[in-house]
């Protein structure tokens, strides 16, 4: 059994999101804010006369803020019937990743990202996380 | 035509056209079961329906029809030239029979029974030499006017596994075979036929089309704004047009989404029946205007809330056939369903002529919950009375019954419909029957709009809620808004308009510093406050767009919209935001029957409730208090032994009224607060601790408790505040203050 992942990185890391999931992968938008939002969404963006939630996924997994300079880029994907943006940082390759390369999560690891991993997999030169995506893009 | 004969002939010639494709699929491949399958299958609808429908012709054509098939199909039989000849023949047969009903209503006098023949003689093994000549049969008999025969039915052996109706008798076909033919000669020809006429579409395809239609107006909107900005006359003689034909369109789109309010209303007799049955309740329901169209989305929305409020009226709303005929009214009560576009609206009425609702138990009900204070009460008039059923813990049901009373109350219905932007009203006469009235907007998906800025947001906010707009600049506003307490306030016409920060609601800062005050008065849950913000940008129609579950959640957003630069706005949810940031029992009554009732009988009056230090709390009658003030203590100066303050180029006597009363103050800051209170031209300033409330009513005096300077007592949200005898207070401090001018309304009201 293999998957096949359209991968990103956030802050420094890299991390994938399966394929099927994903709609396009495009560059940031205009976003307007929504006060008393969530943290986690930062923002509506026009897609093309579409509307939809864009979630910051570095809030999402507790990392820290994105630099105000760095541009996110945008992987929009369909959750539960919803479209969704999440902001990444720098999009990567689409990968095709073995089963036996697949490892769940440390216990140690703790805080909002073990809810939203399914695990890791383990490639040459270093680990892509695979994102759980029903969960991370969910309110 | 019937419409179900309608939707049989529409789908038939889909059918048909199948089949023609079928069976000449079915001559290159002779043995395919899959083709067989599709043919008995399309032959063997034809044969359901037509038997229900009474075709008895048809039925006995398709019926062997299906036989041969059947055999065909289970390879009991092949295939020859001389099965697809006889297959072909059938079709034509039903082919021209449909016509002959499309075109006369009934089968005509075609004779099929060659078909038939022919079929049976195939199934029965002998192949009889006879050539067919299909369609020439029914041809020469339909154009042809031929004397009434009576129809034959061929009546089909009962087939087990078919259990057609074919009970269903072909008599009525015969009256209408006498029907002259040569009337309508012409009628083929000039005619589109059913099939033609309408085609089926995907609700998807229209939903898409509608997005497609709401971006456009989106663009439109974009263009004419620039268009305007321009002084470019071929240009915004263009935009013109474009605005013009997208309006058009948008119109005509929004039309094919459109679907007869009858398609709700179907379901109800039988409900109304049944309910009636089980309350022993006879009814008659009549609907008027079933073919008032609404937008499909918002059928499917109004369904409940309308079964909710027949329900109600066949189980509360009519009496037992006993009672009515005790109240010399006809044993069976009748039921109206009314239906009719209003001013951009559908009004839905559900009427009962039943015993009415009584307003004065709505009203002590109202107070046995705590629902509305006395006082309350005795201000509304009997109409809004009524209106209280709309509210949450209210049921008028006596006894809870298993029809309508299950927890779901009439509140539910009412959050429902203001949830599609609609509104519900409820009149009744007693003894002569109730009527709900439902006002929805014609359709969710476009709705006119004004859009606002708000710490450099924008957000649409519904014209269905917005009253008006008051703009003030800074120099007005900085007295115009007042102050009760805290609580913001503006004097809109002379009442007290509660106002809401946007921003403040939002939790953003606003980047308007210049003073000036933009109100935008909204109504809610039948109430109005203003709503603050920081500009007016324009109105235009915006296209809903709906948000993720995880934005619904926030209840203060009702949709988004994209504006025309590409941006998206939010759309405030205005009913949300009464209900988040409004005590609702503090609203400003919608009607202005405080004010109107004083003229009347001074029966009411709004009160400022002030209090004075100790927890000792004075009402004010509001009428005559022009502003609320702070002073800096520095500001009064004394002449003689009187204490005065400047004030707008006059001088005004101060009355301390914790000094006039005895009591010592609670507050020692360097401010006053102060009431400016004005009769005819001639103004004083009283000076109190603080504002505390301003209540709308007052009933009822307890002239018992009576003190120096003390008009009498009251009760205000169940606590006793006397009530200042303004009269005796300004005296002391300026006796000739009322030398030039009496206090006609205090005295009257009082």
């Amino acid at each position: 059994m293999s998957a096949r992942l359209v991968t990103f990185t956030l802050d420094g890391r890299l991390y994938g999101v399966d394929v099927n999931a994903v709609q396009e992968v495009l560059r940031g938008q205009p976003q307007t804010r929504i006060p008393l939002a969530p943290d986690t969404v930062s923002g509506l963006i026009n897609l093309r006369g579409q509307v939809m939630s864009a979630v910051e996924l570095r809030a999402r997994l507790g990392l820290p803020d994105r630099q105000v300079d760095q541009e996110p880029m945008l992987v929009v994907v369909r959750v539960a019937g919803e479209t969704i943006a999440l902001l990444v940082d720098t999009i990567g390759a689409v990968m095709d990743v073995d089963d036996d390369q697949f490892e769940l999560p440390p216990d140690t690891l703790a805080g909002p990202a073990r809810e939203f991993l399914f695990g890791a997999y383990k490639l040459d030169n270093q680990l892509l996380l695979a994102l759980d995506v029903d969960r991370a893009a969910a309110a | 035509m019937d419409e179900i004969v309608q939707e049989f002939l529409v789908e038939s010639h889909e059918n048909l056209d199948q089949l023609d494709r079928d069976l000449v699929a079915l001559e290159r491949e002779p043995g395919s079961r899959d083709l067989l399958g599709s043919i008995f299958r399309t032959i063997h609808t034809i044969k359901g329906t037509s038997g229900f429908l009474a075709f008895g012709k048809l039925e006995s054509v398709t019926h062997v029809g299906e036989n041969l098939l059947a055999r065909l199909r289970d390879g009991k039989m092949s295939m020859t030239p001389r099965t697809t000849d006889v297959l072909l023949a059938m079709v034509d047969t039903v082919r021209d029979l449909l016509s002959a009903i499309e075109q006369q209503g009934n089968e005509g006098d075609a004779d099929v029974s060659a078909v038939v023949e022919q079929i049976t003689a195939l199934l029965e093994g002998n192949e009889p030499a006879l050539e067919v000549v299909p369609a020439a049969v029914v041809d020469a008999a339909a154009v042809e006017p031929v004397e009434a025969v009576t129809v034959e039915p061929v009546v089909p052996e009962p087939v087990a596994e078919v259990p057609a109706p074919v009970a269903v008798p072909v008599v009525e076909a015969v009256p209408d075979a006498t029907t002259p033919v040569a009337e309508h000669p012409e009628e083929p020809t000039t005619r589109r036929s059913v099939a033609d006429s309408s085609i089926r579409v995907d609700v998807d395809l229209l939903d898409t089309l509608m997005q497609l239609v709401g971006e456009l107006v989106l663009t439109r909107n974009q263009i004419v704004r620039q268009a305007g900005d321009q002084r470019d006359v071929e240009l915004s003689r263009s935009a013109q047009r474009l605005n013009l034909i997208a309006s058009e369109l948008q119109e005509g789109v929004m039309k094919t989404r459109m679907q007869p309010i009858d398609n709700l209303w179907a379901k109800l007799p039988r409900v109304v029946r049944d309910l009636g049955a089980h309350c022993g309740k006879q009814v008659t329901l009549s609907m008027v205007g079933k073919e008032t169209e609404l937008d499909r989305s918002l059928l499917e929305a109004v369904k409940d809330p309308l079964t909710h409020l027949v329900r109600n009226a066949v189980d509360h709303g009519l009496e037992t056939p006993e009672v009515r005929a005790a109240a010399g009214k006809p044993a069976e009560g009748v039921l109206t369903l009314r239906a009719y576009h209003e001013g951009g609206q559908v009004v839905v009425e559900v009427s009962d002529d039943g015993a009415g609702i009584d307003a004065d138990r709505i009203a002590a009900k109202a107070l046995d919950r705590g629902l509305r204070t006395a006082g309350q009460l005795a201000q509304m008039t009997p109409t809004d009375v009524l209106q209280l059923i709309f509210l949450p813990g209210f049921s008028t049901a006596a006894a809870v019954t298993n029809v309508s009373g299950r927890g779901v109350g009439m509140d539910v219905v009412k959050t429902n419909i203001e949830g599609i932007g609609g509104t519900i009203e409820v009149e009744s006469v007693v003894g002569r029957g109730t009527t709900c009235r439902l006002r929805i907007p014609l359709t969710l998906a476009i709705v006119p709009a004004l859009t606002v800025e708000c710490a450099g947001d924008r957000y649409a906010i519904p014209q269905l809620s917005l009253l008006e707009l008051v703009a003030l600049d800074a120099d007005r506003a900085a007295h115009a808004v007042e102050d009760v307490n805290g609580a913001s306030v503006y004097r809109l016409r002379g009442s007290l308009l509660p106002l809401v920060r946007l921003t403040d609601v939002l939790g953003v800062e606003s980047d308007r510093s210049d003073g000036h005050v933009l109100i935008a008065v909204l109504q809610a849950e039948g109430k109005r406050f203003g709503l603050v913000i920081d500009r007016v940008l324009s109105t235009e129609e915006i296209v809903v767009k709906p948000l993720g579950s995880q934005l619904k959640a926030i209840g203060t957003y009702s949709g988004a919209t994209i504006l025309g630069d590409g941006r998206v706005a939010l759309i405030l949810d205005v009913q949300a935001l009464a209900r988040r940031v409004l005590n609702m029992d503090a609203l400003d009554q919608e009607d202005d029957a405080g004010e109107d009732s004083r003229a009347a009988g001074g029966e009411n009056l709004r009160l400022l409730v002030a209090g004075l230090g100790e927890g000792r709390k004075v009402a004010i009658p509001l009428s005559s208090v022009t502003r609320l003030e702070n002073f800096d203590r520095s500001a009064l100066e004394r002449v003689g032994n009187r204490e005065v303050v400047q004030y707008r180029g006059g001088i005004l006597p101060v009355v301390r009224l914790n000094n006039y009363y005895g009591v010592m103050s609670d507050r020692d800051g360097e401010e006053l607060v102060v009431v400016i209170y004005t009769v005819g031209d001639r103004s004083v300033a009283l000076v109190v601790d603080e504002i505390v409330d301003i209540v709308d009513e007052v009933t009822e005096f307890h002239d018992e408790v009576t003190d120096h300077g003390v008009l009498g007592s009251t009760l205000v949200r169940d606590r006793i505040v006397e009530v200042l005898d303004v009269r005796a207070a300004i005296m002391s401090a300026d006796p000739t203050f009322y030398t030039d001018h009496e206090m006609p309304e205090l005295l009257e009201a009082m």
